[in-house]
C-alpha cells in the first residue's frame, strides 16, 4: 500500500458531472502526474456533497479545504500552489453571501456548520465504489453486531424505540411497519428498497444512492433480518444511470465478499439483493403500484388493505422502505435508539434531509435536526433571499405538500407541525420564492404535474384534477368567475376523501394550503384581473414611458416580433396586439423606461 | 477478494481500511515542510519523498504532512516543522533526506528532539 499525503477529493455525483468534474478529473491526474505528485496525492472520486450549485467541488485533505466551480484552467494553479507548494488558492474559496468572507475550510462554512449529517455522514466523504472506505467508516458494523448478539425482535424494538419514520413522505413508524410484516404468516417474505424518488426538485435518494450505496445495502440487510425476508429488490428509476450502476457495483462487492448471499458471516441469515429499474412513473413511488410494477403488472395503486405488509409482492408479506429511511436504520443499530432519539422533536425523531432550492442564495442537499424552523434552514443555510428581494412563501413536499407564508417561518418543522400548518413533509423538498412568484402558477404547476402522472384508475383522481387543472388555468388566463374558489374548494376536498391512493388523496393540497395562506392572491386574480406577482401573463401588460424614452431603438431591434416601432431620438410606440409578452425589451432597455402594468 | 465467512474476516479487513482513510484527517502529529521556491531549490521535494518513504516503512498512520510557503528564512532551507500534541513547535534547519529518518526515529516516535538541527522553537 503506498503512503499517500494527502487526498484530493472531487465530487463525481450527478450534478457536478454535468457542470464538467470529469474533464477536471482527468487535468488533476495529468497534472499530478507532470509535477510527479502522483505517488504523493491520490485522487478520490466521491458522491454528492449536496453543494452542487457551487460545483464541481474540490476538496483536498488533511486540510480541508474547499475549492468551488473549478474549471480545468484552475487546475494548474491548485496543484502548483496548493499541492506543491501549501499554499492555498483563495481565489476559489467559498464566499459568504452575506458576510463577503472568504471561506476556506470545508466545516466552517455555514452551509455544513449548521447540518447535522447523520443519513448523509458518508456522501463527499468516501469514494463510493471502493468497499473499503465505506468499510473504514464503520461500514457493515452494525450488521456484524446485530448478527453476532440480536434477535430479529431485538432489532424490530430498537428501530421502533428510536421513533424513526418513513422518510418518504408519509411518516409512518418504520418499527411498527415491520412488526406488522415480521408477524404475518408465511416463511416467505421480502425486503423492498423504494427508490422511485419522483417529486420535482427533491434529489436527496440519489445522492444517497450515489454517494453511498453499502449504506442503503446495509440498511436492507437489518429490515431484511428484522421482517424474516432473504429476498429483496430495490425499485430505482432509470432517469438515476449513475445511481443504479452504483448500486450495481455495490451488490457485486458485497456478492464477492459473501456479504450477500447464503449464510451471511457464518450466521443462518441468508439475502439476495436486485435492482428493478422504474419506468419512470411517478404513481410507482406509490407501495402498491410499485409492486404492481414489479411484478411485471402495469403501475397502477389498488385499494389498502390489505397492506404490502400482509400480503405485497407476489402475494407474500413485505416491507417497502424509502432510501433515506434504510439510510438511517444501521446507525440506530450500530449506536442504539437512545442516541438516535435524543435528536429531533418528541413526535419525529432524528434527521430529515431536505432539498433546499428557489430563489435564494445557497442551494442544495442539507440535512437538519427535526424541530429546526424554517427560518433557520432558510437564512442560516440558505443565506436568505437575493438582495432586494422579498420573501414571500416555501413550498415545502412537492406536489403532495403546500405553501407556508411567512409568519409561519418559526414553526419547528417535523412531520405533525407541517400537517397542521396545512403542508406535508412529503419527500423533502423546499422551494423558496419571493415576491416575484405567483402563487396561483405555482398551484397550476403542481397540478399540471398530478394531473399527467395521475394513473386513470380511479375517477376522482383523474377528472378531479384535470377539473381543477381547468379552472385553475382559466384564473391565470384572466376568466377567473366569482365562486370559482369555493368550486374548487369543494372539488378538492372531495378528491382528497375519495381518491384511491397517497397520489389523488394529496393532489389537491397545493390548492387547499394556497388557499389557507394566499386567497387574497386568488381574489385579486379572479376580481381585479391583476397578478400581484406578475408572472401570468395575460393578466399584465408592457408600457413605454413617454417622458423616459430617449429613442434608442435598442428595444426596437430586439424585440422578436417587431412589436414596438418610432423613430430615433423620439419615444417609441408597444403595439400590444403584437406583444408576446416575453419581457426581453425591459432587460435590454438602458433607461427602465419599459414598465409593466 | 477473498469471502468473509467470520465476523474475525470483517473486522480484520476494517482494520486494514482503515489506514488507507487517515489522509482524510487531521492528526495528532504534523508534519510541516517549507515549499516555498527556496525550499524547493534547497531540495524539499526529495525531503518530503524521503519522509513519505520513511513513514510507509515504519507503518506510521497518525502523522499529517502539509506543506507551507516560505517563512523567510531562505537561507536555512529546508525547513521542517515538527508539531507534537501539547509540545513545543521544533523548526529543524538546512534538513537533507538522509536527516529524515533521524527525525522521524527519534523526534515522531519517540518525542526526542534532534537538538543538532534545530533553528528555532515556539513554545506551545
Amino acid at each position: 500500500m503506498v503512503f499517500y499525503r494527502g487526498h484530493l477529493l472531487i465530487c463525481g455525483g450527478t450534478g457536478c458531472v454535468s457542470s464538467g468534474c470529469k474533464d477536471v478529473i482527468i487535468a488533476f491526474q495529468e497534472e499530478l502526474r507532470k509535477k510527479k505528485l502522483d505517488e504523493e496525492i491520490k485522487i478520490v472520486e466521491t458522491g454528492c456533497h449536496g453543494f452542487c450549485e457551487k460545483g464541481p467541488l474540490v476538496i483536498v485533505y488533511p486540510e480541508g479545504v474547499m475549492y468551488c466551480r473549478v474549471e480545468v484552467k484552475d487546475v494548474q494553479e491548485i496543484v502548483g500552489e496548493h499541492l506543491m507548494k501549501g499554499r492555498p488558492v483563495s481565489r476559489l474559496f467559498f464566499t459568504e453571501p452575506l458576510s463577503l468572507d472568504k471561506v476556506p475550510k470545508y466545516q466552517e462554512i455555514d452551509f455544513y456548520r449548521k447540518q447535522q449529517r447523520i443519513a448523509l455522514r458518508n456522501c463527499g466523504y468516501i469514494d463510493p465504489e471502493n468497499f473499503n472506505e465505506y468499510l473504514a467508516r464503520g461500514g457493515y458494523a452494525a450488521l456484524e453486531k446485530m448478527l453476532s448478539e440480536m434477535t430479529p425482535e431485538e432489532v424490530t424494538n430498537a428501530v421502533k424505540a428510536a421513533g424513526l419514520r418513513g422518510r418518504g413522505g408519509g411518516g409512518f413508524s418504520t418499527g411498527t411497519k415491520w412488526e406488522f410484516c415480521a408477524k404475518a404468516a408465511g416463511t416467505k417474505k421480502y425486503i423492498i428498497c423504494n427508490a422511485d424518488e419522483g417529486d420535482p426538485g427533491a434529489f436527496m435518494d440519489r445522492s444517497l444512492l450515489e454517494g453511498d450505496p453499502h449504506n442503503i445495502l446495509e440498511g436492507m440487510m437489518i429490515a431484511a433480518y428484522a421482517i424474516g425476508a432473504n429476498e429483496g429488490y430495490l425499485y430505482i428509476r432509470a432517469e438515476y444511470p449513475l445511481a443504479i450502476k452504483r448500486i450495481q457495483t455495490a451488490i457485486s462487492q458485497a456478492e464477492e465478499l459473501g456479504l450477500l448471499g447464503k449464510n451471511i458471516l457464518g450466521s443462518n441469515f441468508s439475502l439476495t439483493l436486485k435492482i428493478k429499474e422504474g419506468a419512470g412513473a411517478f404513481v410507482c413511488g406509490e407501495e402498491t403500484a410499485l409492486i404492481a410494477s414489479i411484478e411485471g403488472e402495469r403501475g397502477i395503486p389498488r385499494s389498502r388493505p390489505p397492506f404490502p405488509a400482509v400480503k405485497g409482492l407476489f402475494g407474500k408479506p413485505t416491507v417497502i422502505n424509502n432510501v433515506e429511511t434504510l439510510a438511517n436504520v444501521p446507525q440506530i443499530i450500530l449506536y442504539g435508539a437512545d442516541k438516535f432519539a435524543a435528536v429531533g422533536t418528541e413526535r419525529s425523531k432524528g434527521t430529515k434531509v431536505f432539498a433546499l432550492t428557489g430563489k435564494l442564495r445557497n442551494t442544495g442537499l442539507v440535512e437538519v435536526p427535526m424541530g429546526i424552523t424554517m427560518r433557520e434552514i432558510i437564512y442560516e443555510i440558505g443565506g436568505g433571499t437575493f438582495e432586494g428581494k422579498k420573501f414571500k412563501a416555501v413550498q415545502i413536499g412537492g406536489p403532495s405538500g403546500g405553501c407556508l407564508p411567512e409568519n409561519k417561518l418559526d414553526l419547528p418543522i417535523d412531520y405533525d407541525s407541517l400537517i397542521q400548518a396545512g403542508a406535508m413533509m412529503g419527500s423533502g423538498g423546499l422551494v423558496v420564492m419571493d415576491d416575484e412568484s405567483c402563487i396561483v402558477d405555482v398551484a397550476r404547476y403542481f397540478l399540471s404535474f398530478t394531473r399527467s402522472e395521475s394513473c386513470g384508475k380511479c375517477t376522482p383522481c383523474r377528472e378531479g384534477t384535470m377539473r381543477l387543472l381547468e379552472i385553475l388555468e382559466r384564473i391565470c388566463a384572466g376568466q377567473g368567475v366569482p365562486g370559482d374558489i369555493a368550486k374548487m374548494e369543494k372539488l378538492a376536498y372531495s378528491i382528497k376523501a375519495s381518491a384511491l391512493c397517497g397520489l389523488g388523496q394529496t393532489a389537491p393540497n397545493p390548492i387547499l394550503s394556497t388557499l389557507l395562506h394566499f386567497r387574497h392572491e386568488y381574489e385579486a386574480h379572479i376580481n381585479d384581473k391583476k397578478c400581484p406577482a406578475g408572472v401570468c401573463q395575460a393578466l399584465f401588460y408592457y408600457r413605454i414611458d413617454d417622458h423616459t424614452c430617449v429613442g434608442c431603438t435598442v428595444c426596437a431591434k430586439i424585440c422578436p416580433v417587431g412589436a414596438i416601432s418610432g423613430e430615433r431620438k423620439q419615444a417609441h410606440q408597444l403595439d400590444m396586439v403584437k406583444c408576446i409578452k416575453c419581457g426581453v425589451c425591459v432587460e435590454r432597455c438602458p433607461f427602465h423606461a419599459i414598465v409593466k402594468e | 477478494m477473498n469471502k468473509l465467512l467470520t465476523m474475525e474476516d470483517l473486522r480484520a479487513l476494517r482494520k486494514d481500511a482503515l489506514g488507507e482513510m487517515t489522509a482524510r484527517q487531521t492528526c495528532d502529529i504534523q508534519v510541516i515542510v517549507g515549499m516555498g521556491t527556496c525550499g524547493i531549490a534547497a531540495g524539499a521535494r526529495e525531503v518530503v519523498t524521503e519522509l513519505l518513504k520513511e513513514l510507509q516503512r515504519r507503518n506510521i498512520k497518525n502523522v499529517s504532512v502539509t506543506k507551507t510557503g516560505c517563512i523567510g528564512m531562505c537561507e536555512r532551507e529546508v525547513l521542517l516543522d515538527v508539531v507534537r500534541p501539547n509540545e513545543d513547535r521544533v523548526t529543524y534547519g538546512r534538513v537533507v533526506p538522509r536527516d529524515v529518518s533521524r527525525i522521524v526515529g527519534e523526534h515522531i516516535v519517540n518525542g526526542r528532539v534532534v537538538e543538532g538541527l534545530v533553528v528555532g522553537r515556539i513554545t506551545s
